[in-house]
């Protein structure tokens, strides 16, 4: 009936051909960057007896991932300590987190004080304050959980606030003059605004997690895969000390694709605007 | 909350007599500026307007034709002076007024038709019939078969149209709407404009558009409210006498011509508009 009906986006069922093409198009798209990286592997891998490196300095690839498969069990276990401190300091900031960003979007007394001091203290590098956690909280998983907790509790607490406070005055006036409640204007208006925004906050801070958890545990700590980092470098067992390296960013991409996944989830809707 | 006497009234008007009659008496709005001095965003204004009648309100921006609508609907509170609807004190949101703003406010994370119900579900109306009412306005305005649709799967037209649907779902007796075409192409407003008008037919609620267009505002209205701005207030009110539905053909009838014509003469006489 209209003019603009003729935008209706494309087509659902797209021909297997044409899925097809899509995912040729792909491959020939990432051919260079694979290509590339090939070429580096190759190169890396030959810097022993072209360049004369040795082994303590730059293992080649084969020897890091011989080391992977020997030392896997070493690896797991270490990981998993790592993971435990990084699952309960994200915890806690999502925990801690978004109620607070609700807070100061909610109350003038927290947007006034908590706020302020809040975006100073992140001044402070915490990773310069694990030395002192640990005088605190001793040599076990509470030190490194607080560090990946102070790192990663910033960019979530931010987002939070920075989705709630996106709700567009008309979309208030909306809620208002159908009498929603404070609540349902939370629950069904601003909320599901803010989720995207929240999530990104998430996925900054899953990995600043990481990066809290192994620097507590290079500091003082009896396992993990920062612990097992310096251990290596001890022993000038480098192939095992780019084997955690590679165990943590296997980790790393793990959970960030475990948060990706929840949103891919629970926002359906926002995947639309990314395709288009 | 001091609001409710109204909103039983404007719940479901009888069949005969649809509609909500509105009468601002002296109504003025003072705005506080960050700068410090106020501004009188509306200045003693009077207006009384009948059930079921379709008044457009132009002026120059800055006139506060969109505070008059906000004050209407008991989203904002006047400085001085009296509001009534169906002859009752406005001193909160009226409850079932449906409103319709430039933007869209479309809820991203909701489908076509659950947008339309969004009323509804916030304001616990029976749910059957309302389902139904609210195919049914779906198709009248082209987008049956879109109920699933996000709309970050529409385009700007369409998107407009689902916020009108929603808006008239509840059986509102009074519709409230704030340049609701003024982000759409012309083209696409031009059939929004005949789109509109044919569901106001049937609706028959009481309906005031605020909009920028004096051929909009003509086409559509049975009388349109001529502001000027800085004060506020109102420049004239006339009376548009021409049958319905007004399609094509109604933009030449001489009536047409002769309003817009007086329209525009008044804002050359205010300054805002100037031959040269």
């Amino acid at each position: 009936m209209s003019l603009d009906l003729a935008s209706e986006p494309a087509e659902e069922g797209a021909g297997l051909s044409t899925r097809w093409m899509r995912l040729r198009q792909g491959v020939g798209d990432n051919l260079p960057v694979w290509g590339f990286v090939t070429l580096l592997l190759l190169i890396w891998q030959s810097a022993d007896f072209v360049f004369g490196l040795p082994l303590y300095v730059l293992p080649p690839p084969t020897v890091i991932l011989a080391k992977l498969i020997s030392s896997w069990a070493l690896l797991l276990d270490n990981a998993m300590v790592t993971l435990v401190e990084v699952l309960f300091g994200f915890g806690a900031s999502v925990g801690i987190g978004i109620p607070l960003a609700i807070l100061i979007v909610y109350s003038r007394i927290f947007e006034r004080v908590a706020f302020p001091l809040m975006v100073s203290l992140q001044t402070i590098p915490k990773v310069a304050l694990t030395p002192l956690l640990v005088m605190w909280l001793g040599y076990g998983l509470m030190p490194k959980i607080t560090v990946a907790f102070l790192i990663s509790f910033f960019p979530i607490v931010i987002n939070s606030v920075i989705g709630l406070r996106s709700t567009e005055r008309e979309m208030i006036f909306l809620a208002r003059s159908l009498g929603a409640s404070e609540l349902t204007t939370f629950l069904k208006f601003r909320l599901p605004k803010a989720l995207p925004s929240i999530f990104g906050g998430l996925k900054i801070g899953i990995g600043q997690a990481i990066v809290g958890a192994t620097v507590g545990e290079f500091i003082a700590a009896e396992r993990g895969l920062g612990y097992l980092q310096l251990i290596s470098q001890v022993r000038l067992d480098t192939p095992l000390l780019f084997a955690a390296v590679v165990v943590l960013s296997g980790l790393g991409v793990i959970l960030f694709k475990v948060v990706a996944i929840v949103e891919k989830l629970a926002l359906p809707w926002a995947q639309l605007r990314l395709e288009d | 909350m001091g609001l409710d006497h109204s909103a039983a009234l404007l719940k479901t008007p009888a069949a005969d007599v649809r509609g909500a009659t509105i009468s601002l008496q002296n109504v003025s709005k003072r705005y506080a500026t960050l700068r410090g001095d106020p501004v009188l965003a509306l200045d003693k204004v009077s207006l009384d307007i009948g059930a079921g009648e379709f008044v457009s309100i132009v002026g120059p921006s800055g006139c506060g034709k969109s505070t008059l609508m906000t004050l209407i609907a008991g989203l904002v509170s006047k400085t001085s002076g009296r509001i009534l609807v169906d002859g009752l004190d406005v001193q909160g949101p009226i409850r079932g007024a449906g409103v319709v703003f430039q933007k869209d406010v479309l809820m991203e994370w909701r489908n076509v038709l659950r947008n339309v119900l969004l009323p509804v579900e916030v304001r616990g109306l029976e749910k059957a019939s309302h389902l139904a009412k609210a195919q049914d306005l779906l198709r009248s305005v082209g987008l049956s078969g879109f109920e699933e649709r996000y709309p970050a799967e529409l385009s700007g037209g369409m998107r407009q149209r689902v916020s009108i649907c929603r808006a008239l779902v509840q059986n509102p007796a009074l519709l409230l709407m704030d340049e609701p075409f003024g982000a759409l192409d012309a083209l696409t407003r031009e059939q929004m404009a005949t789109d509109l008008q044919k569901m106001w037919m049937r609706e028959r609620s009481t309906v005031v558009f605020i909009t920028h267009s004096i051929e909009e505002a003509v086409l559509l209205s049975d009388r349109v409210v001529v502001m000027s701005s800085r004060p506020g207030q109102i420049a004239d009110i006339l009376e548009i006498d021409m049958p319905r539905p007004r399609g094509a053909e109604a933009r030449k009838d001489p009536r047409f011509v002769a309003s817009v014509d007086a329209i525009r003469r008044h804002f050359m006489a205010l300054g805002i508009l100037s031959e040269s």
